[in-house]
């Protein structure tokens, strides 16, 4: 509790995060939140923008390979309450999407990063099919796109220092997948609804 | 306490007072046809005002404090200032030493009073070692402009804000008939922020009711010659007015400086002005929707303060 609160203001202050909500309110309903992954610190800026009571059911999903080596980091991941998705040992009964699922059952919602891994620029990379996967196999669910602003500049991919700017977290309206829409349409989609979340570019490429 | 800081706060916060009233009646007043949009500018800078006012009498009780508050102006400032123009992602390394290091150095250095080295800290140690740590993340593109951005960014932010604060360690020199006490100097930051603020409203009147020619139409729609002038004019005989809260030896010393303010601020204001017309935004902040940033409200104290400071350190024959 209190690591949590000490981590959560340390990047709220490094970050300078602005949160906003455009055509859509924080709810306790099961929700996925998917956002452009920049930084090291994104999962904890989108966790800590939630709600205090949609936090609690809120669990960032993590790759397990990386989040279980060494000291700080298992520690992290369980100060966050996150899912640790093992992506090296795909089963046919026993894919990430499942796993995902049944850890998240009727409770939970998820944070997850759709590009797989960081990106090192303003871009947003294309996604990886898991959220639509999960779209189809749980249509209930409500697919919220997040746009994080300028958290590249903030702590940038390889870097370990951080620069204090003024960074935004964007949540815009759930989207669910259309009947009879195909994985790359709706993963198009997706990234676009993401990327329609970006207010001003900064980066001058 | 002394009765003259009694009468310094009275007058302060009548002062705003009235300027808050006027906005109120303006933004009231649709029909006057002024510039919905510029009557807000203003009434956002008087709530800004308001806050570092409540702020200042620190300067009273604790100068290490007075200099803190200062340092969070000036980083806050500089974030957004890094912000809004665009650095790229090689000139990380030299940003980080830039808000770690030298801000918070600079603030260190004018709270142990040691103006040697305060002094010439950045303009010299900081401004020859950006280039060089940019240099060596490799990266040649756009090189000199990369750099003139992050000086820029600590010279207006950091460094020329750090000499409002150090207006609290001047002293006078040895065998001084009158020599400057805390409470002198706590009077002197005072006095400086109350006639940034008058001089703002000042300009602003001025050009809402004699102003005809802009001076820069595309770097600034409501900049007057006119309310440039009869702004510094009046800002002076405010000053000689409210001269007697300032340490100075003689009423004219009042009156040049706050003159003085009164053009550092306009420039200060025009020059950021310059640079968000340049980005193509209005506002350097999203602190509170709507609102404007830090450095939009603080524009014309950076301008103002190194200069006030030089002056103020001459006409009080202090060290």
């Amino acid at each position: 509790m209190i690591t949590e609160t000490a981590l959560t203001l340390l990047a709220r202050f490094l970050s300078g995060v602005s949160v906003r909500w455009v055509d859509c309110q924080p709810d306790t309903c099961q929700r996925v939140y998917f956002a452009n992954h920049t930084s090291h610190i994104d999962v904890i800026l989108v966790w800590s923008a939630l709600p205090h009571k949609v936090r609690r059911l809120t669990r960032p999903v993590a790759a397990k390979d990386y989040w279980s080596k060494g000291w700080i980091r298992p520690r992290l991941a369980k100060v966050y309450n996150a899912m640790l998705i093992d992506r090296k040992a795909i089963k046919v009964h026993q894919s990430p999407v499942q796993l995902m699922l049944d850890q998240m059952g009727h409770e939970f919602s998820v944070i997850l990063f759709p590009e797989g891994g960081r990106q090192s620029g303003e871009r947003v990379g294309e996604f990886k099919s898991g959220l639509y996967y999960l779209a189809k196999k749980r249509p209930d669910l409500e697919l919220v796109p997040v746009y994080l602003n300028n958290m590249n500049r903030v702590l940038p991919r390889d870097e370990y220092l951080p620069v204090p700017l003024l960074s935004s977290c964007t949540f815009g309206p759930p989207m669910w997948l259309e009947d009879g829409e195909g994985k790359n349409d709706f993963l198009a989609r997706a990234r676009d609804a993401v990327m329609k979340l970006s207010r001003f570019d900064v980066d001058e490429e | 306490m002394d009765p003259y800081n009694w009468a310094l706060a009275a007058t302060v916060v009548t002062l705003l007072a009235i300027a808050t009233l006027i906005g109120r009646v303006l933004q009231r007043q649709p029909n006057l046809g002024l510039n919905p949009a510029a009557v807000e500018a203003f009434n956002g800078r008087l709530r800004a005002w308001w806050i570092i006012c409540c702020l200042l009498p620190v300067a009273f009780l604790s100068r290490p404090l007075t200099v803190f508050v200062f340092f969070g102006l000036s980083f806050w400032a500089l974030r957004e200032f890094i912000t809004l123009t665009p650095t790229r992602l090689s000139d990380h390394r030299a940003l980080f030493w830039v808000f770690f290091l030298f801000a918070p150095l600079q603030y260190v250095l004018v709270a142990y009073d040691n103006y040697k080295l305060y002094s010439v800290f950045i303009p010299v140690y900081a401004f020859l070692f950006i280039p060089l740590r940019v240099a060596i993340a490799g990266d040649p593109r756009r090189f000199l402009e990369r750099v003139a951005k992050i000086q820029s960014g600590l010279l207006i932010c950091v460094y020329c804000l750090s000499f409002a604060p150090a207006l609290l360690y001047l002293k006078s020199k040895e065998g001084a008939l009158d020599p400057l006490d805390q409470g002198d100097t706590a009077r002197l930051l005072f006095f400086f922020v109350t006639m940034v603020i008058l001089s703002e409203a000042v300009q602003f009147a001025w050009s809402r009711l004699y102003g005809k020619n802009i001076i820069a139409p595309e770097i600034n729609s409501s900049r007057t010659w006119e309310g440039f002038l009869g702004g510094a004019a009046t800002t002076g005989l405010l000053g000689m007015l409210l001269g007697a809260f300032a340490p100075y030896h003689q009423l004219w010393h009042a009156g040049i400086t706050s003159m003085l303010i009164s053009v550092m601020g306009f420039a200060g204001a025009m020059t950021m002005s310059a640079i968000k017309r340049d980005r193509g935004v209005r506002d350097y902040g999203t602190l509170i929707e709507g609102h404007g940033g830090v450095l939009d409200r603080i524009d014309s104290l950076c301008f103002a303060a190194p200069v006030f400071y030089h002056f103020s350190r001459r006409l009080l024959d202090a060290i």
